[in-house]
């Protein structure tokens, strides 16, 4: 532990010092049809064609009363736009697995990649938007009262999920599950949706996480994990053995790395405050910070709690905003 | 005879209602425009506990159908069209306002969340949160209230803004306070706080709120039955005790404002509550009451528990009500 400590107060000054980036938010970058609204973003991505697929809360799970159990459905809906923000169509209307929708993110051959965070499920669609593998499973019905959240986040060897956050493939398409905020682990699967292994638990130790809400895999097959709570990116090889952690992000909620190995990371606000954090850092793999855009609020170029950042070009960005039920487009200068 | 001290206690909890102590106020004598809000067929109000019109004379109605809906009809009162259907702020509705841009506000006690809508009803600003789904099924949380925070409501009432465009929210069923934001959503200071209370700068279910051109803001403070002024600091000025049960007031725009306040007759219709309740007072701002209007009754012209006024045109006043489902426009004689 304190051959760390040097490294964290060199980094803290590089956060403070990086230097500002300009940037624009392209004005009505989504244009949605007439009577459909976007809820809280929980994950915007594009795919090579760049047409872009947002998985949004547009309203709260219904449960059913005079059944057997309370039963619960509905309440996010996944929409795809073309590259130039133009709606194009509904993937996945009320299917089972959509209720609180966590992230979106495509692949290197285009599938699309659905978390949700309340039916505990990864949701494979292929490029014709046909579902084709399922990770984990919606409990049969709802509990409530609300459970107490209980155990050390390590959950089980299994593609069982609690509240996961996020997914992310290495080269050879092994898949990494973020497991999450009631789990405090990543799950990796080989390309077939094997379980491999998990690693990690709730703590604040190396290899531990308050929680894992977003990850990222570079070239070398080295895992990225947001772990917000701690205020950090922990980074493991591809097996999980902890390399390192970047302490300068802040709350860490949201990640994206780019083709060329640029990785951002979101310091998000919490929900319920503007008047701190908000900023998104452009860093490099090494956990040098190289420059910093935006704030907090609710003004265009201004975020609110940011979820999600699409970075398929390097300098057009996709953020995703809870706080603020939007997207924005984003050209930095 | 405690048995019936409780049971006293209780029915006046449940039908909070007050007879307005001040007398000797003239009648104003009106008209009910009959069948004012024509509805496409198959589609109907809710409880109709919110209405607003803008600078068109364009009336919007929120209220809790099914799922709790946003209408908009012209100003003859044809249906137009919806605003916001399945949208993620809307669960249980509780004021629309339209401000001096004519962007539509909708106030939500079920979600906690303040919506900015553009006249053409995109979003333009969220405020408050709604409580995440993924926590599961919450019960009425037992107990104190959480101390309130700056961005988050609980069941908020009302909205509106002064002439710089600050916005002030009256917080609400389990808050206790007014809270202003600038014109960006930043926070910039609060009355009240989560505890219910009785003192000046106190409140107990703030439930409506206008603000006049001086910016001074005007506050229905239900459950202590009365009406409460702040300054555009929040810090309060006066309070206003004799018309009854401080449910909800409008403030007409111009040059010479009037005020409106409400002592809605009570949800339930308790025996004996249409006899002392349901008037509407109409005031200058200085206090000085020039008359009142309307009776409970459940067919047209009667109130059925008015929740919501729209003044922009003080001789013709647009009341919503909850047991009706319904929406009248009163059209008084010019004064």
């Amino acid at each position: 532990m304190k051959y760390l400590i040097p490294a964290i107060l060199a980094l803290t000054a590089t956060a403070q010092d990086a230097p500002e980036i300009k940037f624009d938010s392209v004005p009505n970058a989504l244009q949605l049809p007439a009577g459909l609204y976007l809820g809280e973003v929980g994950g915007v991505a594009t795919n090579s064609r760049g047409e872009i697929f947002v998985y949004t809360r547009t309203g709260h799970p219904t449960i059913t009363i005079g059944s057997a159990r309370p039963f619960a459905h509905g309440g996010s809906r996944l929409f795809e736009f073309d590259a130039n923000g133009k709606y194009v169509r509904e993937i996945g209307k009320d299917t089972y697995g959509f209720m609180y929708a966590a992230q979106v993110r495509v692949d290197p051959a285009d599938n699309i990649w659905v978390v949700d965070e309340m039916t505990n499920m990864v949701i494979k669609f292929d490029a014709q938007r046909r579902v084709s593998m399922l990770l984990g499973r919606k409990e049969e019905s709802v509990r409530v009262p609300a459970r107490a959240p209980t155990g050390n986040g390590a959950g089980q060897p299994t593609d069982l999920f609690d509240r996961p956050a996020d997914v992310a493939w290495d080269a050879a398409g092994n898949i990494f599950v973020a497991d999450g905020l009631g789990n405090a682990r990543i799950a990796k699967f080989d390309k077939d949706g094997k379980f491999v292994k998990s690693w990690g638990k709730r703590g604040s130790g190396p290899g531990e996480f308050a929680n894992v809400r977003s990850i990222a895999v570079d070239a070398q097959g080295n895992v990225y994990a947001a772990d917000g709570g701690n205020r950090r990116v922990q980074v493991f090889d591809n097996n999980g053995e902890f390399k390192t952690a970047f302490t300068n992000v802040g709350n860490a909620q949201a990640l994206c790395l780019t083709k060329g190995q640029v990785l951002y990371v979101s310091n998000s606000n919490p929900p319920d405050d503007i008047d701190r954090d908000g900023e998104i850092y452009k860093m490099k793999l090494d956990g040098t910070i190289t420059g910093k855009f935006g704030r907090a609020g609710k003004l265009p170029k201004e975020f609110g709690t940011v979820n999600a950042i699409a970075c398929r070009g390097e300098n057009t960005l996709y953020v995703g905003e809870v706080g603020n039920l939007r997207v924005q487009k984003l050209v930095l200068h | 005879m405690k048995r019936m001290t409780l049971w006293v206690a209780f029915a006046c909890g449940l039908f909070a209602q007050r007879k307005a102590t001040i007398d000797n106020v003239r009648e104003l004598p009106f008209s009910a425009v009959p069948n004012f809000l024509k509805l496409p067929p198959g589609e109907y109000l809710g409880e109709s506990v919110a209405v607003a019109t803008n600078s068109k004379g364009h009336i919007f109605v929120y209220h809790r159908s099914a799922n709790t809906r946003l209408f908009e009809f012209d100003q003859a009162g044809n249906f137009l069209k919806e605003i916001g259907s399945g949208y993620y702020g809307f669960e249980f509705s509780h004021s629309v306002r339209v401000d001096k841009d004519d962007n539509i506000w909708t106030v939500d006690e079920g979600t906690n969340m303040v919506t900015k809508f553009s006249p053409d009803g995109k979003v333009l600003m969220v405020l408050g949160h709604r409580p995440p789904a993924v926590i599961g099924v919450q019960l009425a949380p037992p107990g104190p209230n959480l101390p309130a925070q700056k961005y988050t409501f609980c069941r908020p009432t009302d909205v509106g803004w002064d002439p710089r465009g600050n916005i002030f929210i009256s917080d609400g069923y389990c808050n206790n306070r007014v809270v202003k934001y600038d014109k960006d959503g930043r926070f910039l200071a609060q009355a009240g706080s989560e505890k219910a209370g009785k003192t000046l700068g106190e409140f107990n279910l703030p439930h409506g709120l206008q603000v006049d051109a001086q910016g001074n803001v005007w506050v229905a403070d239900r459950t202590n039955s009365r009406y409460v002024v702040l300054d555009n600091n929040l810090k309060p000025l006066r309070e206003i005790t004799n018309l009854g049960v401080g449910w909800t007031m409008c403030i007409s725009p111009g040059p010479h404002q009037y005020a409106f306040f409400s002592n809605s007759n009570p949800n339930g219709n308790m025996p004996g509550t249409w006899d002392t309740t349901g008037e509407i007072y109409k005031a200058e701002l200085d206090g000085t009451v020039l008359g009142k209007f309307g009776h409970p009754a459940k067919m047209p012209p009667g109130f059925q528990v008015v929740h919501m006024m729209d003044c922009r045109n003080p001789n013709e006043i647009i009341v919503g009500e909850i047991e009706s489902w319904r929406v009248q426009k009163l059209v008084f004689k010019a004064q």
